[in-house]
């Protein structure tokens, strides 16, 4: 599968898990986006030889990854793109923070080692917690919350219109692509004789293709700002449910729960 | 270049988030303040068009491997800094929500080292002074190339300093440094041969679709220039090639020749006669060629009055057309 081909398999995947019928999906965009955000925030505010207590946070996307039905193969595929500028920068801090944390047995673990780990895990959080978001959530419902939140129209309209054309977009590319491919069989990428004209092509086609948008919309009566499309949605709920996940986030991050327990269960 | 979440702590992405919103708040005013109702959708759909052609792969001669586009300074080009920062803003939340490229703690950031130097700097500071005194094609390529490489090293440089400042990573600032500019170095250069090459194009084909150039004629070919160039056509093709011009029947002739045995068909009656007879007093080249002449000369020269009555004809219609256009 190419890359074209992938991207249109996410979006279409994202599109049509945001409409099932599930209890997640029919909360209010703002709470879950407020969920996410304080808690991705929250998972970045620990130390970085803290990995005790970072664990504590994997209670919610293990709780909501249940309850929600989101396939945990689909959030592993995303976190790759993560990991590998992660592991560039992480790998690097064992070699340069030498100290021993503990020692088990003959091991050594190093303080290096540890925040190694802790950043994996940090990334790993962030990718999942807002693989949740984007599953439960349209990126209509989405663009809802940022009108909500006071966000400028200019940047709702833009955000919404881009998504709207990214599929047609990329298999137009897709198409441009794989004629170019067949001409010139075995050859990696576009040659760089063609790098003018293959994209020169692809712009000026958007460029006029724009126009004609905006002629459609006129006609249907846009006046500058673009409206998402918005469903009925549980309110009494979504306070409920970002209210009661803001305290249990906040929570987790004060009181080292796992540390606790643990205590408890050795003694 | 994209920052996940986790190269970031909290104060690092809120610091950003200022920074971005500050820039993102100007641009959206400024957009405003052009007023063109076109240039959302424009937007839009621009957006889109970056996201997909990032996911071309170019061939970069003599190493074996490929590059993408990033589409920064080609937005600024095309759509002006601000339009272009908002457009890229919308790119980095869409990707960073759909393909988890960044994240939304580090979209502050990101967007700041992708889209702010991208837009501002290489738009601003760069593409206009370079552009001031008219386009040409070799400006055009060095403020592609220049731009998008010094661009692309500010946003490593950024990178590198977000990073630190995070605590994330216990590389040094100089090995880190190290690592970051040189590759972004090749990248920037990569990614700006590349947007020089579109934007050629774009140059070539529609100058006027070009920011800051478009008071540019929609053709680079002046009126005189146009009419020079057709007026010679005409005679090259007139007056040259229709010496060579075949001296058997037309496909009409030939399919009349076959049906009826006779290429010219003899019309009886009023007006027929009538018409042949204006026609014979009126055509001074009957046959394409002088009056009872067989001649070249007389073919040669048939060809090229027919190439200025034709021409004349087309630009009297055109000018008609453009006048009956006006009084509509």
């Amino acid at each position: 599968m190419n890359k074209q081909t992938q991207a249109i398999h996410n979006i279409h995947e994202a599109d049509e898990l945001a409409q099932r019928d599930s209890f997640l999906i029919s909360l209010h965009p703002l709470s879950k986006l407020l969920v996410t955000i304080v808690y991705i925030m929250t998972v970045m505010s620990f130390h970085k030889y803290d990995w005790n207590g970072l664990m504590t946070m994997s209670l919610y996307l293990i709780i909501i990854m249940i309850t929600g039905e989101l396939s945990l193969l689909g959030a592993l595929r995303r976190l790759k793109i993560v990991l590998m500028a992660v592991f560039f920068l992480g790998i690097a801090n064992p070699f340069f923070d030498r100290e021993i944390a503990y020692s088990i047995g003959a091991y050594q673990i190093r303080f290096g080692m540890i925040s190694m780990l802790t950043l994996f895990f940090k990334a790993a959080f962030a990718v999942f917690a807002s693989y949740i978001l984007i599953k439960t959530t349209s990126i209509e419902d989405i663009c809802y919350a940022l009108q909500k939140l006071h966000v400028p129209s200019i940047l709702i309209t833009e955000i919404m219109l881009i998504h709207r054309y990214l599929i047609m977009m990329l298999r137009e590319t897709q198409r441009m692509f794989q004629a170019y491919q067949l001409r010139a069989p075995g050859q990696k990428g576009i040659h760089y004789s063609a790098w003018g004209s293959f994209v020169g092509q692809l712009l000026l086609r958007s460029m006029d293709r724009a126009q004609r948008i905006h002629d459609g919309m006129l006609l249907r009566g846009f006046q500058g700002t673009f409206y998402p499309n918005i469903r009925t949605y549980r309110v009494g709920f979504s306070i409920l449910y970002a209210a009661l996940w803001c305290i249990a986030i906040i929570t987790l991050r004060l009181v080292p729960l796992f540390t606790i327990i643990g205590r408890i269960v050795i003694h | 270049m994209h920052m996940a979440d986790a190269l970031v702590a909290p104060a690092v992405a809120g610091a950003m988030y200022v920074c971005s919103t500050g820039a993102c708040a100007q641009s959206i005013k400024n957009v405003r303040l052009e007023n063109d109702p076109r240039k959302i959708p424009t937007m839009g759909v621009m957006g889109a068009f970056v996201f997909a052609t990032q996911m071309i792969n170019f061939t970069i001669p003599g190493t074996g491997s490929s590059g993408h586009l990033c589409g920064g300074m080609l937005l600024t080009a095309m759509l002006g800094p601000s339009a272009g920062f908002l457009t890229m803003i919308g790119v980095l939340f869409i990707q960073c929500l759909l393909f988890a490229d960044g994240g939304l703690l580090a979209l502050g950031c990101n967007v700041w080292n992708m889209a702010f130097y991208g837009c501002f700097v290489g738009g601003l500071l760069l593409w206009k002074p370079i552009m001031k005194n008219g386009f040409s094609r070799a400006k055009i390529a060095f403020a592609s190339v220049l731009a998008c490489v010094l661009t692309l090293q500010l946003g490593a440089f950024s990178v590198t300093l977000e990073t630190l400042a995070s605590g994330v990573t216990e590389l040094p600032f100089g090995v880190f440094v190290l690592a970051m500019q040189p590759i972004h170095l090749a990248i920037g250069l990569v990614e700006g041969l590349i947007t020089a090459a579109v934007l050629l194009f774009v140059y070539e084909a529609r100058p006027e679709l070009l920011w800051g150039n478009e008071t540019a004629k929609e053709s680079k070919l002046s009126f005189k220039a146009t009419i020079s160039t057709l007026v010679a056509t005409a005679v090259v093709i007139g007056g040259g090639l229709s010496l060579v011009a075949s001296s058997n029947p037309d496909g009409l002739e030939w399919s009349m020749e076959k049906v009826a045995g006779t290429s010219e068909l003899e019309a009886t009656g009023f007006f027929h006669n009538l018409s042949a007879l204006i026609q014979e007093k009126t055509a001074f080249l009957p046959d394409y060629a002088f009056r009872g002449s067989e001649s070249a000369l007389g073919t040669s020269f048939s060809g090229v009055v027919g190439g200025a009555i034709v021409i004349a004809l087309c630009i009297a219609a055109c000018y008609a057309f453009r006048f009956f256009k006006k009084k509509a």
